[in-house]
């Protein structure tokens, strides 16, 4: 009897427990956000302003999936694959294009519009047919690093601002005995960005283009100047020892430690330099451009962008996370903290705080514009991997300018 | 586990393979499958990237095999991987016989017997990340030639085509003779001394007994080790990706970084699955030679 009466008790507080469910425990949602920058931001820093994101939107949490930059890539096209993407995702502007070929992230000018979000305030979108994708929220100006030393040093009093200039200066410093060079060229093949970052910037910095109506256009003559001249660098022995083998890394050690006069590199890396070398004495400036060149200088910048899984149930929700992270005071924060410039059109990072360069470079950012052409190719690394090949037989005396712009061009419009 | 049955009946011949069950069914899940599925996939226009794939039969296995890349490819694989596996035998036998000597007091060789394992022990990042440093223009080994006289300019070592193949063999070398030097100098601690007193007496001098007696008793070692040494060295990827991601141009490219830039670079997926199915192929032909030595041996 009594255990009847236990059993019937129990029943009774399970189907309780059970009809009260759903009454009472409305589970906040959880968006998932995969990304790369938590582990590259001061510890801590990102999750404060996502916990802010949370205290102002109380029935979203949000989860942070971190992890180096390559395996969130890795992470992320395996869950393109799979349907199974984080609702937000970090995003490489060199990555878009392929995701949405793939279906895998969503029409962001869609929800834009769905939310009535004033889009005037965003500096840049990256778009495939008319359609945003991925939304830049900070930006990584990559500009000219000068070793002042070494350039007063082989008495030049200006910072190169022209081809000339900077071919005369580079071959000034360049000091075969004391193993000084004049300018540094990572085109490893593992990691081929030095085509987007170092080549590449001689053209864009002139206003010119490698692509014409949204193909390839290598064989015109501003892409041949520019590879020619830097050619005429590699053969003037002005480019540092160990170019084929060299990775970005390679590249900021070497000017840290005093052993390369110029190079071109992103501002994030202006603290890690002072730190291994606080006695290093260098400025930053926009690329030099052709001599004859008057106009708005293209700097060229790398993004942490954003995304939206088309996958994700919760795209609405997914929005008001990427609204906020781009809303003029959060966004300008996070440039802060993470050395960059804003992706808000009216957002200012504090530099008062910062090296006193990150305000000069933010002059040269806002005189000049934002170029980057690999944004948004499709296969981009694999494209800068297919010239980088064309590239070190040129300058190996393999082939000419003109057949490696053609190999390299041929090699391009497969992709297209 | 007992199954209630008589002898011969059904229950009785099941015994066995319930036993087995649970590593059959991690077997079938967790290698059978991804095969499968991998090969699968090498007959299809790209999958992953397709949201439809078509089938296509052996076109991407056409593709592969008459593209130049791959045929450099195949060349630089055999003469990475027959390199590495002679020069691992060499070095690692004759290690092991110096640290078998009897003419050394005991801690003289479990000091080396330490110091000689050492490049076992470092992660493929580590030895990656050592070599490039050391290998650099400006690194350690161009400063010790340039002071010998050896050379009289910088050697780019992994930037050069002329040199980075023997280069990445030779870090490839280094890192891998311990696995030969510990599992040989077991071998040669387990020869009995009663045949190298019996081949004295007979008048044999030390040439004639490595020939034959150190070599033969040694053979189902080095025989086996030869085997999978083929099958691993053949596989190598992080070593070939962190020093020189397949470069300069394609001095140093590998059936592995081949496979993974169609499959991570080009995002060509079935074109990788093709690759990396021609990679099994080789390595099945390797583990059957391997898997008949031990039959044969048994």
């Amino acid at each position: 009897m009594k255990k009847n009466l236990l059993s019937v008790l129990l029943s009774i507080v399970l189907l309780a427990s059970f009809l009260t469910v759903p009454v009472f425990a409305e589970d906040p949602i959880t968006l998932e956000f995969s990304q790369w920058w938590e582990p590259e931001l001061p510890q801590g820093a990102f999750r404060q302003l996502i916990d802010q994101f949370e205290e102002q939107n109380p029935g979203i949490k949000v989860e942070l999936l971190s992890g180096p930059y390559s395996s969130t890539k890795e992470q992320i096209v395996a869950g393109a694959a799979t349907g199974t993407m984080s609702d937000v995702v970090g995003l490489d502007g060199a990555w878009v294009n392929d995701f949405v070929k793939q279906g895998a992230i969503t029409d962001l000018s869609a929800l834009m519009k769905e939310a009535g979000y004033d889009e005037s305030q965003l500096a840049s979108q990256i778009q495939l047919n008319g359609s945003t994708y991925m939304i830049p929220v900070v930006n990584f100006a990559s500009l000219l690093f000068v070793n002042n030393d070494l350039l007063s040093g082989a008495g030049i009093e200006k910072i190169p601002s022209t081809r000339t200039e900077f071919f005369e200066a580079a071959k000034a410093i360049t000091n075969a005995e004391k193993n000084i060079s004049g300018w540094i060229l990572p085109i490893s093949l593992e990691t081929p960005n030095g085509i987007q970052n170092d080549v590449m910037p001689w053209a864009w910095a002139s206003g010119k283009s490698m692509m014409k109506d949204g193909k390839p256009d290598l064989l015109n003559a501003d892409v041949k100047s520019a590879v020619e001249y830097v050619k005429s660098l590699y053969d003037a022995g002005v480019i540092a020892p160990g170019a084929f083998n060299m990775k970005e890394q390679d590249k900021v050690e070497e000017f840290t430690n005093g052993r390369v006069g110029m190079m071109f590199d992103t501002l994030a890396h202006i603290n890690l330099i002072r730190e291994r070398n606080p006695e290093l004495n260098f400025s930053v400036a926009a690329a030099p451009a052709e001599d004859s060149y008057t106009g708005e200088r293209g700097i060229t910048y790398a993004s942490w962008g954003i995304g939206i899984a088309e996958n994700s149930e919760h795209k609405a929700e997914a929005w008001k996370l990427v609204e906020f992270l781009m809303s003029q005071d959060i966004n300008a924060k996070l440039a802060t903290i993470a050395n960059a410039f804003p992706g808000n059109a009216n957002a200012a990072p504090d530099l008062s705080k910062s090296d006193p360069l990150f305000s000069d470079a933010f002059k040269v950012y806002q005189a000049g514009h934002p170029a980057n052409e690999f944004v948004g190719l499709p296969v981009a690394e694999d494209l800068m991997r297919s010239f980088d090949e064309e590239f070190q037989l040129m300058l190996d005396g393999d082939q000419t300018v003109d057949e490696m712009l053609a190999n390299a061009q041929a090699a391009w419009e497969k992709e297209f | 586990m007992t199954l209630k049955s008589r002898p011969g009946s059904l229950g009785k011949r099941l015994t066995p393979y319930l036993y087995l069950s649970p590593t059959m069914v991690l077997m079938i899940v967790l290698m059978l499958v991804p095969i499968v599925i991998v090969i699968g996939y090498s007959f299809y226009d790209n999958v992953i990237m397709n949201k439809h794939p078509v089938f296509i039969g052996i076109k991407n296995y056409a593709e592969i095999l008459t593209d130049k890349n791959f045929h450099q490819t195949i060349y630089n694989t055999a003469f990475f991987t027959i390199s590495s596996v002679v020069f691992h035998m060499i070095i690692g036998l004759t290690f092991s016989m110096l640290l078998n000597s009897k003419l050394l007091h005991q801690t003289t060789r479990s000091i080396f017997r330490v110091i000689y394992v050492l490049p076992w022990v470092f992660t493929a990042a580590i030895i990656a990340i050592l070599w490039r440093l050391m290998l650099n223009p400006n690194g350690i080994v161009n400063y010790f030639l340039n002071i010998f006289g050896t050379i009289d300019s910088k050697v780019e070592w992994l930037g050069s085509r002329d040199t980075a193949l023997y280069a990445v063999t030779f870090i490839n070398i280094w890192s891998g003779y311990p696995f030969y030097m510990v599992s040989l100098l077991a071998g040669l601690q387990g020869i009995s001394i009663d045949l190298y007193e019996a081949a004295e007496v007979d008048g044999a001098n030390s040439v004639q007994k490595f020939l034959y007696i150190t070599i033969p008793q040694l053979k189902p070692i080095i025989v086996s080790m030869a085997m999978l040494d083929c099958i691993w060295t053949m596989q190598q990827f992080s070593l070939i990706w962190m020093t020189t991601g397949g470069g300069p141009i394609r001095a140093t490219e590998m059936l592995s970084t081949y496979t993974y830039k169609l499959a991570f670079s080009k995002y060509e997926f079935s074109q990788a699955s093709s690759s990396a199915v021609i990679i099994l192929i080789f390595s099945m032909l390797l583990a059957f030679i391997y898997v008949r030595k031990q039959k044969a041996r048994d």
